[in-house]
């Protein structure tokens, strides 16, 4: 007579095994840049994940505190390397907000396109690399070639490819460019003839047009895919008590079902920015989801980030006519020897990976008494602990994979 | 509920002698806690129907000190260090802003941190961000389950986020500065 076990998972704790210490990175491919973690196994089961982190620490708070907040605008492309665009407008308004500057319309509605943009391409990274912790390699391939023409379009705006610096205290750099050669990447996919001259923002609606499908593609690819939804339906659930109490923020919170996004509950400064716009602030539980699903898992989150592209697409759809339409600078001047006046702003924003928050304090000097980052990762990453508790080893990159970390953020 | 609101219900719990004045025209206005009782107070903040601060943004600390004499007389803070701790409740959608003020050395005996009361009992983000604000700022947190360093290598020696930090001249015989 055979023994009827429900959950297969159950029998490894029959099996009398040593404790084992294992220590996974810093440098593990699948630990999304330089972070280790130490795991006390027990066979194949996982009893404790503690993660270390400070391996990319660069001191960037303390750096603040010397450079004017124009200066300081490089430096916080540099935390979340993937979301610059983000990050950049997130210091460029809590420095607005400290010195009560008024950005010109048209600077608004151009700072959502670009950020919005931003938004897309790092999902696409966050989609691409959760499938390489998953195993497979092909997603990571489709998503780095829609990544690389919103990095051809952002190069034709500021000149940068990852590190922008566009974004800054006011509005932005410089204005969006008139007319623009097509990018050869988007050339070579969508067929038209290389060296083809056409409007930025035609190129722009071009590409969303083009990348709208592929959505649907990569949901066949990886999210119905049937190994995938073994792999990360029902593991790794993050309540929404434990999400809320260990600040977990952005696709880590709404994949737990709690309905709460900056760009529509923010503050006002920030939530100006939308308030035209008509979009969706995407939430688990799903109504299309496999029936292993559960509120606040791997898939969750995964699919909160692969929705939320979609309403990025809209956005940025919005916001061309309104660009267009607007009229006025692109940038409110704000000079580099300019004083900060007395006091304390924090404000958060809604980045792509979650509520990143600047806390800047003004001494009536240039350079400001006190810059804080405050890394959404970083609240994420600490919940690892609690949800990777009881869960086979080879399910730890799956688990953090769907954090969508990165280090340069949580270590700044 | 604004912070006069949240304010008067903090007053009327707690009184004076616990919640301080809370200073309405600032940009980002805040309420100031005496150290000794945040803990309470956290979970009054936390539990209370009216308020649900079940969210903690964001805990850190701040030096006010300048360390060159010349500009002292313009500075315009007595030195000290204030731990801030940024709230928001996600179901009632407000937040406030607390701040407890400490010395920069315990008694004055420098090398001896200031001592906070851990709150990490009541948020578990709390945990990390004391643990960073110990690290890089010198907040001693009472209560707190492992005090150690997070960004820092655990033999870092100083505190970083301090204005009269100096860089070490050396690290494991890599030059510093």
């Amino acid at each position: 007579m055979s023994m009827q076990v429900e959950d297969p998972r159950v029998v490894e704790f029959d099996v009398q095994t040593d404790e084992m210490l294992v220590n996974m990175g810093p440098q593990h491919p699948s630990t999304h840049g330089v972070l280790r973690l130490l795991l006390r196994t027990d066979g194949e089961i996982v009893h404790e994940c503690t993660p270390h982190i400070g391996y990319l620490h660069r001191s960037a708070e303390k750096i603040g505190e010397n450079l004017s907040p124009s200066q300081y605008i490089p430096y916080t492309d540099r935390m979340d390397y993937l979301a610059g665009m983000n990050m950049n407008l997130g210091f460029s308004l809590a420095v607005e907000k400290l010195l009560g500057m008024e950005v010109p319309e048209k600077a608004v509605h151009l700072r959502v396109l670009i950020a919005e943009l931003g938004r897309i391409a790092s999902h696409l990274v966050g989609m691409g690399t959760y499938g390489l912790d998953l195993g497979t390699f092909s997603p990571f391939l489709y998503a780095f070639r829609e990544r690389e023409i919103i990095l051809d379009l952002f190069e034709e705006v500021c000149g940068a490819r990852l590190t922008y610096s566009y974004l800054t205290i006011g509005g932005a750099t410089h204005d969006l460019p008139d007319e623009i050669e097509i990018p050869e990447g988007m050339a070579a996919l969508t067929g038209r003839k290389r060296g083809e001259r056409l409007p930025y923002l035609d190129a722009i609606e071009m590409f969303l047009q083009w990348l709208e499908p592929r959505i649907t593609e990569y949901h066949t690819l990886l999210t119905r895919n049937a190994i995938f939804i073994k792999r990360t339906a029902g593991l790794g659930v993050l309540t929404p008590e434990m999400a809320v109490s260990y600040g977990c923020s952005g696709p880590v919170l709404r994949g737990s079902g709690i309905d709460y996004d900056l760009r529509r509950d923010g503050e006002a400064i920030y939530t100006r920015m939308y308030k035209d716009y008509d979009f969706d602030v995407i939430v688990a539980p799903f109504k299309d989801a496999p029936r292993e699903v559960l509120v606040g898992d791997n898939w969750c989150r995964f699919y909160v980030r692969m929705i939320e592209v979609i309403q990025a697409i809209r956005l940025v759809r919005q916001a061309i006519p309104k660009y267009k339409a607007a009229t006025g600078s692109f940038r409110e001047v704000f000079k580099m020897n300019s004083k900060l006046p007395k006091g304390e702003v924090y404000l958060e924003t809604e980045a792509p990976r979650g509520q990143m928050g600047f806390y800047v304090v003004g001494n009536g000097e240039g350079n400001p008494l006190r810059v804080r980052a405050k890394s959404s990762c970083f609240c994420n990453v600490s919940v690892t602990d609690q949800i990777c508790q009881g869960v086979p080893l080879a399910d730890i990159p799956a688990i953090v994979g769907s954090l969508d970390i990165v280090m340069g953020e949580i270590d700044r | 509920m604004d912070i006069q609101a949240i304010h008067s219900v903090l007053l009327e719990k707690f009184g004076e002698s616990v919640v301080g004045t809370a200073t309405h025209p600032a940009i980002d206005p805040w309420i100031q806690v005496t150290g000794s009782h945040i803990v309470e107070v956290a979970k009054f903040l936390r539990d209370d129907e009216r308020l649900q601060f079940k969210y903690l943004n964001d805990l850190c600390g701040v030096d006010y000190l300048e360390p060159d004499p010349k500009k002292v007389a313009k500075f315009g803070h007595e030195p000290h260090i204030e731990v801030v701790y940024q709230l928001t409740s996600l179901t009632l959608r407000h937040s406030v802003k607390l701040k407890v003020v400490v010395p920069r050395w315990e008694n004055d005996i420098p090398g001896d941190l200031p001592i906070v009361p851990s709150v990490s009992s009541i948020w578990g983000i709390a945990n990390w961000h004391e643990r960073e604000a110990f690290d890089l700022m010198g907040i001693h947190f009472e209560g707190h389950p492992i005090l150690r360093r997070i960004l820092c290598p655990e033999d870092w020696v100083g505190h970083a986020l301090r204005k009269d930090y100096e860089f070490p001249l050396e690290y494991h015989g890599v030059r510093g500065r």
